[in-house]
């Protein structure tokens, strides 16, 4: 007999737009233990799952459900985290619309099973109840040690998953505190900052080090690196903010979004003065660009007080590559999204500080390369748009550091540093590579793919037995 | 966390730091600089390194009082720890064996140029210093700095020792007298630097400054100390902070670091003020738990 099918998803509780433009604090308040048990129970336990297959570090989808629907949070937490060391993380940053949720059968008709939530509720789950209980007991010590450069979601995945197997690591972090992008680019309301430090403590219990204020290709080189360690692990990101090179770039109120958010998550300028590093938000804000880093970029400035916060993207609303979910809040928060326009040039008063972006609209042509739609400029479209400040949020390349300063280390197009796909492996021996330093700026669950993937090919390099 | 070895006063305003951090100086090299932090909720600044000594593990910072957050850290005494101090940041003064190098450095810029003194001597340079300051008692480092150069020359604004004048001014006169300068090497307040540069540019005498936009981060990660060098956007902090001085746009330069003028003023006014009213004490160092 088949299982009916509950078509919607159990609906989360969230903060009101009005409300939430306001403060800081996440906008999804979480499941309830009910509303999540039934959300659980619509999984139709399918014979043959397919959602596992779209989660790209493999979490046992099905099994975890099952566990939630029958209440057994703390088994769920176990079949979680024997793929995913950072579950709270996933749970609220991953796009699970084109992934898990997207491949889910019951998609097909209805909504999908609320995967995403799931897997916050239980990571939510675990750490409000966990308090001495490990995150996995390590295998037996090894003896061989390896070097993590970054403390981003790569090298943290890498972390963990190489800690379980009885290695000793090492991770180096160039800022001064540990997360990466998870703590200096995506803001507090979508990842609470004492959520990240809880998954990097639980770390540290494993006996994973930590150095921060430790920057490879300045402070020590990779080839230094290699001769204390077994194997080193390269994951330091999409670090290198790409600008318009347009005129005005330079003008005072002009941001890249690394800066802009950097100022903000990691500096916390939204509580200045206690927090000392200010940030210069005006009433009107221009973010340029479309993806999650953009719509981080122009929440938090509507946060921080603009009165008229516009996302310029020079493509349609379905090109958009952003998280659905966040573009769907970024809405009801009031965000002005103005599609299909491109910037020209930045104006600015005597002083040297914005007072404007001239933009051109834009019409979708045939696909470039990239497979999308070319947008094309309409000629003597131009306007001005009253702006006092603009965040260019237009991409972020790989930090040229450790390719510059690392021989024999090959490097691709855009500054990518080259591995292969299945391995992590680079050019050189025992240096291995993964996220957005390989691939150009990504996800974080992308990354953290990448790193587990990484962590089996350093495992075996270092001796270890071939894992599946 | 980063111990605090020694303190001392240079001259009003001005104090010098031993601070333990080993593998910087072991690898810290002239014009390199470090991103230090205060406190737990401190800004990041960048400040030089002005010497080092790897046997000890120690860095020497020099810093004047400007805002609240050098401010806070004047307040710091031996024993008392930085939470932070990342580096060595920035890329390293390029060192050769030029010939005869003059290097001009204005008030707290005479640490600055301290480090590329020694290396150009080393090198092989023979090497003209020109320090100044705008009175004698505002005067740092003469000893090391004579130790140092092949030769010192030494000028106060107010004529209260050595020259009275600017640093341009020897300069100038070397200049006048046809004396063969191989490359000049400025580090101090962006007049000085600018009116240096356009005092070599007809010469055409190679001529280093080192910059000192706004910084977070310091790695090349935000753009946020960019500056315009021939027409072409560059990071101080990875491609600088030494550039060319007959290409640098000065005037954007000195615009971007007046964005944060009035939230600077405000910290400080509040700082100070809440200080007389007695509700804030002078922060508590914590004690390490990692010593170094």
């Amino acid at each position: 007999m088949a299982k009916k099918v509950i078509p919607e998803k159990t609906p989360i509780p969230e903060q009101a737009p009005e409300l939430r433009i306001t403060n800081f604090n996440e906008v999804a308040l979480g499941y309830s233990d009910d509303q999540a048990v039934f959300e659980a129970s619509r999984c139709l336990q399918c014979k043959k799952p397919v959602c596992i297959a779209g989660c790209p570090v493999g979490i046992d989808i099905p099994r975890f459900v099952d566990m939630v629907a029958h209440g057994d949070f703390k088994r769920a937490v176990e079949i979680i985290r024997e793929k995913n060391a950072l579950p709270a993380v996933c749970g609220r940053v991953c796009p699970q619309e084109s992934q898990c949720e997207l491949v889910c059968v019951m998609g097909k008709k209805y909504q999908p099973l609320a995967i995403g939530r799931l897997e916050r509720f239980v990571a939510d789950f675990a750490r409000e109840q966990s308090n001495g209980v490990p995150l996995f007991i390590p295998a037996k010590k090894t003896g061989k040690s390896v070097a993590v450069v970054g403390g981003g979601p790569a090298g943290l995945t890498v972390a963990g998953e190489l800690a379980r197997l009885g290695h000793r690591v090492t991770v180096f972090e160039a800022l001064h505190k540990i997360g990466g992008v998870l703590v200096y680019g995506i803001p507090e309301f979508r990842l609470p900052k004492s959520i990240l430090q809880a998954e990097v403590d639980k770390l540290a219990e494993l006996g994973v080090e930590f150095r921060t204020n430790y920057v490879v290709g300045r402070t020590e080189m990779v080839d230094e690196l290699l001769g204390r360690y077994d194997a080193v692990f390269i994951g330091t990101g999409a670090g290198l903010p790409y600008f318009m090179n347009v005129p005005g770039e330079n003008l005072n109120g002009v941001y890249s979004a690394n800066e802009f958010l950097t100022r903000l998550n990691l500096m916390r300028a939204y509580l200045f003065p206690r927090w000392n590093t200010p940030v210069k938000v005006g009433k009107r804000v221009a973010v340029i660009g479309g993806g999650n880093t953009a719509m981080d970029a122009v929440r938090t400035a509507k946060r921080m007080g603009a009165e008229h916060a516009y996302l310029i993207y020079r493509r349609s609303r379905n090109e958009l590559p952003a998280r659905l979910e966040e573009a769907h809040h970024a809405e009801q928060e009031g965000i002005e999204f103005r599609f299909l326009e491109a910037p020209v040039a930045v104006q600015g008063d005597a002083k040297g500080w914005v007072t404007g972006i001239e933009l051109i609209k834009m019409q979708l042509g045939e696909p470039d390369d990239s497979g999308r739609r070319r947008p094309m400029p309409i000629e003597n479209s131009n306007y001005v748009l009253d702006v006092d400040t603009v965040v260019v949020a237009i991409g972020q390349g790989p930090n040229p550091l450790i390719p510059q300063t690392t021989p024999g280390l090959k490097i691709g197009k855009h500054g990518v540093i080259m591995v292969d796909p299945e391995t992590g492996a680079t050019s050189k021996p025992g240096v291995f590579a993964g996220g957005d330093v390989a691939t150009g700026g990504a996800t974080v669950i992308l990354a953290m793919g990448a790193g587990k993937k990484a962590a089996k090919a350093i495992h075996q390099y270092l001796g270890g037995e071939i894992l599946l | 966390m980063h111990k605090i070895l020694s303190q001392q006063t240079l001259a009003p305003g001005v104090k010098r730091y031993e601070v333990v951090a080993p593998e910087i100086a072991q690898r810290r090299k002239a014009g390199q600089f470090v991103i230090l932090r205060v406190h737990e909720e401190g800004e990041r600044i960048p400040i030089t390194i002005a010497d080092a000594n790897p046997a000890k593990g120690s860095i020497t910072l020099i810093v004047q009082e400007v805002g609240m957050t050098t401010r806070l850290m004047a307040e710091k005494e031996a024993g008392e720890f930085l939470p932070d101090v990342c580096g060595p940041l920035g890329d390293p003064t390029h060192i050769e064996n030029f010939g005869h190098c003059v290097c001009l450095a204005g008030g707290v810029g005479v640490a600055e140029i301290y480090p590329v003194v020694q290396a150009l001597k080393t090198a092989g340079n023979h090497v003209t210093a020109i320090i100044g300051a705008r009175s004698r008692d505002l005067l740092i480092l003469e000893n090391e700095m004579r130790q140092a150069a092949s030769q010192l020359i030494v000028t106060t604004d107010d004529g209260s020792y050595g020259i009275h004048g600017l640093v341009i001014k020897p300069l100038q006169e070397m200049m006048n007298r046809g004396e063969k300068i191989d490359r000049v090497f400025c580090i101090g307040p962006v007049p000085m630097m600018r009116a240096v540069a356009e005092l070599t540019r007809p010469e055409k005498i190679p001529t280093i400054v080192s910059l000192n936009p706004v910084m977070v981060d310091g790695t090349g990660m935000c753009g946020g100390c960019r500056v315009t060098i021939g027409g072409k956007i560059k990071f101080a902090c990875v491609d600088g902070p030494d550039f060319d001085a007959h290409e640098v746009d000065f005037d954007e330069l000195v615009r971007r670091q007046q964005m944060y003028r009035s939230e600077e003023r405000e910290a400080l006014e509040r700082y100070v003020k809440s200080l007389e009213e007695g509700r804030t004490e002078k922060k508590p160092c914590q004690i390490a738990e990692v010593a170094y």
